[in-house]
């Protein structure tokens, strides 16, 4: 319970700043939504983002800047085995899933819906 | 937005004049719909990881995979269905940060522009808003990758 708990709060909280930086703001959702994931990229750098998971669970995995950690983790992990190559290859490793995912279901769901008038 | 380049006298005017009467959004109200809505999804989101983590044997860690691939698939079933949309409208960020607003996006744009043909339409405009976070998101972790490889 404590988990799901935990999940809400810290969900929430990122959906929080971001509609702030709508409101109050100029920025735009794409600048917004650039940044939130350029941030949990810096945050894996940094070694934040996994504690946070570890708390937050679904909390800290589900808003987009878990891509951007996810994109980072990968790169620094491979990069610790390879080097600067690991950098390469192991950008999309734990994000392939997520994009195909994206890719996929996004144009199946584009060609079976029509554009609601 | 951009208050550069030779604005005549009358122009500002006018942008004063249209501040003034431009709506002030209802920040309070806002913020904590978007609270709810994204911690809900969220909520959303730990059920089916402790749920794949059950049913397919898998560490937290690899559970949330499928957790967040269910969550792309509901993000581009609801907007297909024109729900995401409606219900976005009312919790603002709330359904736009999360992953599945990355999904709504990606359907969102593909519909709107699928007239305009499937490879153009669908398929070079499918990325619209999702490709600039995929672009921010890479180059962020090039870098802190590159940085961690060299300085050790």
């Amino acid at each position: 319970m404590t988990q799901y708990l935990a999940a809400f709060v810290v969900g929430g909280l990122f959906a929080l700043v971001g509609q702030l930086l709508f409101d109050l703001t100029n920025l735009s959702p794409g600048h917004v939504l650039s940044g939130f994931t350029a941030l949990g990229g810096i945050l894996a750098g940094l070694g934040l983002y996994d504690p946070l998971i570890k708390f937050a669970g679904a909390g800290a995995t589900m808003p987009i800047s878990s891509f951007g950690n996810s994109l980072a983790k990968g790169a620094i992990m491979e990069a610790s085995k390879d080097g600067v190559v690991g950098v390469l290859t192991g950008m999309f490793e734990l994000t392939s899933a997520g994009i195909t995912a994206a890719i996929v279901i996004g144009f199946l769901a584009s060609l079976v819906f029509n554009p609601k008038a | 937005m951009s208050t550069n380049q030779q604005v005549s006298p009358e122009q500002r005017r006018y942008q004063a004049l249209a501040k003034k009467h431009t709506p002030k959004p209802p920040v309070l109200r806002h913020a904590v719909a978007a609270f709810i809505a994204g911690g809900l999804v969220s909520v959303v989101g730990q059920f089916l990881t402790n749920l794949y983590a059950r049913l397919l044997h898998l560490t937290p860690d690899k559970a949330g995979n499928p957790a967040v691939a269910t969550m792309i698939l509901i993000g581009a079933l609801l907007t297909g269905f024109g729900v995401y949309d409606r219900l976005a409208r009312l919790a603002g960020a709330g359904l736009a940060v999360p992953v599945t607003g990355f999904a709504n996006s990606i359907v969102a744009e593909a519909l709107e522009f699928k007239r305009e043909g499937l490879i153009y339409g669908v398929g070079g405009r499918m990325f619209t808003l999702a490709g600039a976070v995929i672009v921010y998101g890479v180059v962020t972790a090039f870098f802190v990758g590159l940085f961690k490889a060299l300085v050790k």
